[in-house]
């Protein structure tokens, strides 16, 4: 049973604040009243019309913008006169469809016309993989034998695909390093301060994230892991780091500089290390560098000192990457 | 095993680890050590291809302590080491010629990043140039393209970094083609070296088995490689790329990169897929149905053009065409014409940059409205642009008659494919005389009216050699490759040959 309550005191009470908080009348924290609301009203049109002429501007100025750029690529390009672009624009959309369906359908025709998946006579499951499987461990000495595979049989390939990672961290520097000294919007103004919570979580974190990712590095010739995903690991505890605490603190023990001498030495490391076993290799000397016992960490020759390598390489590129395209410059 | 047979090596590796070392080195010294790097490549590879000549037969090196089909190797012949040698002499000359431009046009702390793309481009060519494993190819392919996009770039204006996107996203198009094709040819035969899948490749053509996806492999590996060095309706990125970017990027990308990959399409073919197989296929004819379509319309685009440098990028679409309508011509004498052709194009086209920016720096722009008379104010820069133009037209005693006539030779008795080959070229040539001989006349004809115009008479300035030593001493060594190539021909298309021949 419920008592009837007179409206004025029927007001005060919680259950009517938030009936109204519920139907979008007030915010739950303002004692706002309707009388409020009405009085405010007149004032409330004008904003609301000031808004819009506001947004109309906004609009005009976006259609401008819009303009001055098609200008711009009309100047470039010279719309006018180049019919080649303006034939292309018009047949470009069928074309495209068109192109996709060719590939679509010629791509599958040939997958369906290839090998079954999995089945034992396929010509990929010849010698070469068998010999991986079963001298794997016995010639490099490593337990896990795609690190094995990638950094001992086939270590070129994967010495160019450390250089890649490398080139690719010079290209985004080129486009988008940020020498002009004078002070820009950068995003270091906007950046969260002192957030209690991302910076609580990250100092449990950040340590298990590192160490996680340094015990995939140094056991990647045992188990799963690698320098690859060892790196990117720690790349990305890095870029936590960064976010919790800013540039200030990183920029104490991580710059451009650091980022280019340590990757310096890493490659060196690596390319030096590998052209002793090419050559070694090539000519037919026995290399000195012991496999050890299987399954220890010092053990299959050169593995574990490049998936360091190539893991120092991986994390400073991954944070690079970050930092560059956030900011421009550190 | 002798120790000449480890120089390759030696200057891949060199070359790979120079990269990382100019990353911390400033400007000044980085551009020392990339020029003594190309010297030190150059060389080696000279020694090879004397090695090599003397044996007679292509040896294997092996890259590592595992033999072939589980290790990598690299694979030596005197086509291989003589592209070396043309690539490094090459690449020493563009450097050399755009040392000031560089030093003008890129932001003071980059400098070392451009010889860091500089070094990992020539350790690119030459790994793609040597390798023997397709993977390993694929590997440098992505090197190449990102240092390629790398040196259009850093020049930053609006032009190039819309070039750049461009040249990514065809480029990128390809390279995932190219994987593609790699993927399935792996799948069908189990191996990645080259001798090995060759090997599984004829025994799938003699039994009939997997038809389809051995052809949609090769397809799709030409077409990969195709895009990438620009064939016909692939080449929207060119003319941004070779036109705005600095001088030793466009010389330097229009005479080495797309021709590494043409080099990598035909060591595939002879050494992949098999020539026999090609022979059969219809992807030949593609190639050269774009190839002839290219040298066409790339010409009337260059008459369109009126910048010279633009003119000049659409004329490398036209040589492109050339190339590969040589070896859409699947003959053993089309190939050798298509190779001496990456030869003759890479040293007028990037005598023909250099020339370019010369006489644009003896007038107020780079149009042929305001290259009027520039030949006498730049006179070597005049005598080197006209001694490329007589090249790309095919004059008799400049390299690029040599080609053509290979071409045209190469077209006799062939069934189908004689007539077009013989129209396309005649067109093409007069289309080349066209813009070309436009442009020569256009810098040598005396600047008239100039007093009545008034405010627009900023002819220029007059440049002398001894104002710019290196860039003199580069043109003249650029004219004289030139002139030895169309006079000397003979001993080089005997190498071509000799080389193909170890090529099987």
């Amino acid at each position: 049973m419920s008592k009837k309550v007179p409206e004025e005191q029927y007001q005060q009470t919680f259950s009517y604040k938030f009936s109204q908080w519920l139907e979008g009348n007030s915010s739950a924290l303002s004692d706002y009243t309707p009388e409020d609301k009405n009085r405010n009203s007149g004032h409330e049109k004008v904003q609301r019309w000031d808004t819009r002429e506001e947004q109309y501007l906004i609009q005009k100025e976006k259609q401008q913008k819009k303009k001055e750029k098609m200008k711009l690529t009309e100047q470039v390009y010279d719309m006018e006169h180049n019919t080649e672009i303006r034939i292309f624009r018009k047949v470009y959309r069928i074309f495209s469809a068109l192109f996709c369906i060719f590939l679509v359908v010629m791509l599958l025709t040939a997958v369906s016309a290839l090998p079954d998946f999995g089945n034992e006579e396929n010509p990929v499951n010849n010698e070469v993989a068998a010999r991986y499987i079963e001298k794997g461990l016995q010639e490099t000495g490593a337990v896990n034998i795609v690190t094995g595979m990638i950094l001992d049989y086939r270590a070129f390939d994967t010495l160019g695909e450390s250089h890649v990672l490398f080139i690719a961290t010079c290209t985004v520097l080129i486009l988008l390093r940020n020498d002009k000294k004078e002070k820009e919007i950068n995003d270091r103004t906007h950046e969260p301060k002192n957030d209690v919570i991302l910076q609580t979580v990250a100092r449990i974190l950040v340590p298990p994230i590192f160490i996680f990712g340094i015990y995939l590095i140094l056991a990647g010739h045992l188990g799963p892991g690698g320098g690859f995903s060892g790196g990117a690991v720690i790349g990305a505890g890095l870029i936590l780091y960064l976010n919790a605490f800013g540039f200030a603190k990183t920029e104490k023990f991580f710059t451009v500089k650091t980022y280019r001498r340590i990757s310096f030495c890493a490659l060196a490391c690596y390319s030096i290390a590998k052209s002793y076993s090419f050559y070694t290799g090539a000519n037919h000397i026995e290399s000195v560098i012991p496999l050890g016992t299987p399954g220890a960490i010092i053990s299959s020759g050169l593995i574990l000192l490049l998936n360091i390598c190539v893991g120092t390489v991986v994390a400073g590129t991954m944070y690079t990457f970050y930092v560059m395209f956030r900011k421009g410059d550190y | 095993m002798d120790f000449v047979c480890n120089f390759p090596f030696i200057s891949i590796i060199l070359s790979l680890f120079s990269g990382p070392l100019c990353s911390i080195l400033p400007g000044k010294w980085a551009k020392r050590v990339n020029g003594i790097v190309i010297i030190v490549v150059g060389i080696l590879s000279a020694f090879v291809l004397a090695y090599v000549t003397g044996t007679g037969e292509a040896f294997i090196y092996r890259m590592g302590h595992f033999p072939a089909p589980w290790g990598n190797e690299i694979r030596i012949g005197v086509l291989e080491a003589f592209m070396g040698l043309f690539f490094c002499v090459i690449m020493l000359l563009c450097m050399v010629a755009g040392v000031r431009e560089r030093e003008a046009q890129i932001e003071e702390s980059k400098q070392n990043l451009y010889y860091v793309m500089v070094n990992l481009l020539l350790c690119s060519l030459l790994a793609l140039i040597y390798t023997n494993d397709l993977f390993t190819a694929y590997v440098f392919v992505e090197i190449n393209t990102i240092s390629a996009c790398g040196l259009i770039m850093i020049r930053q204006n609006g032009r190039t970094i819309e070039a750049a996107t461009r040249y990514m996203i065809m480029s990128l198009l390809g390279s995932g083609l190219l994987l593609l094709g790699i993927c399935f040819l792996y799948d069908l035969t189990g191996h990645l070296l080259m001798s090995n899948i060759k090997e599984q490749v004829h025994i799938l053509a003699q039994t009939g088995q997997y038809h389809i996806p051995l052809m949609v492999s090769v397809g799709l590996i030409s077409v990969g490689l195709a895009m990438k060095s620009a064939l016909y309706p692939f080449h929207a990125w060119l003319p941004d790329a070779y036109g705005y970017s600095t001088l030793s990027s466009a010389a330097i990308l229009s005479s080495l990169v797309s021709k590494g990959y043409i080099f990598l399409l035909i060591k595939v073919f002879y050494r992949v897929v098999g020539f026999e197989i090609l022979t059969g296929s219809k992807v030949a004819n593609v190639l050269f149905v774009f190839g002839i379509v290219g040298m066409i319309m790339g010409s009337i685009n260059a008459i369109q053009e009126e910048q010279i440098t633009r003119m000049i990028a659409y004329s490398s679409v036209a040589q492109i065409g050339y190339i590969y309508m040589g070896i859409g011509l699947a003959t053993q004498e089309g190939m050798v014409a298509s190779i001496y052709h990456v030869i003759s194009h890479g040293a007028t086209k990037s005598l023909l940059f250099v020339a370019a920016s010369g006489l644009a720096a003896a007038s107020a722009g780079r149009t042929s409205r305001e290259l009027v008379g520039s030949g006498y104010r730049n006179k070597l820069a005049g005598i080197a642009f006209t001694v490329g133009s007589l090249s790309m037209v095919g004059m008799p005693m400049f390299s690029g008659f040599i080609s053509k006539l290979f071409f045209a030779q190469a077209a006799v008795g062939h069934a189908h494919k004689m007539l077009p080959t013989f129209i396309a070229l005649a067109i093409s040539t007069v289309l080349n005389a066209a813009y070309f001989m436009k442009m020569v006349i256009c810098i040598y004809s005396p600047r008239y009216g100039g007093d009545t115009t008034g405010e627009n008479t900023i002819v220029g300035r007059v440049v002398f050699m001894k104002e710019q030593p290196v860039k003199s001493v580069a043109l003249i060594c650029f004219i004289v490759l030139n002139v030895v190539l169309g006079l000397n021909s003979e001993p080089i298309i005997r190498l071509i040959q000799k080389g193909l021949a170890m090529f099987g």
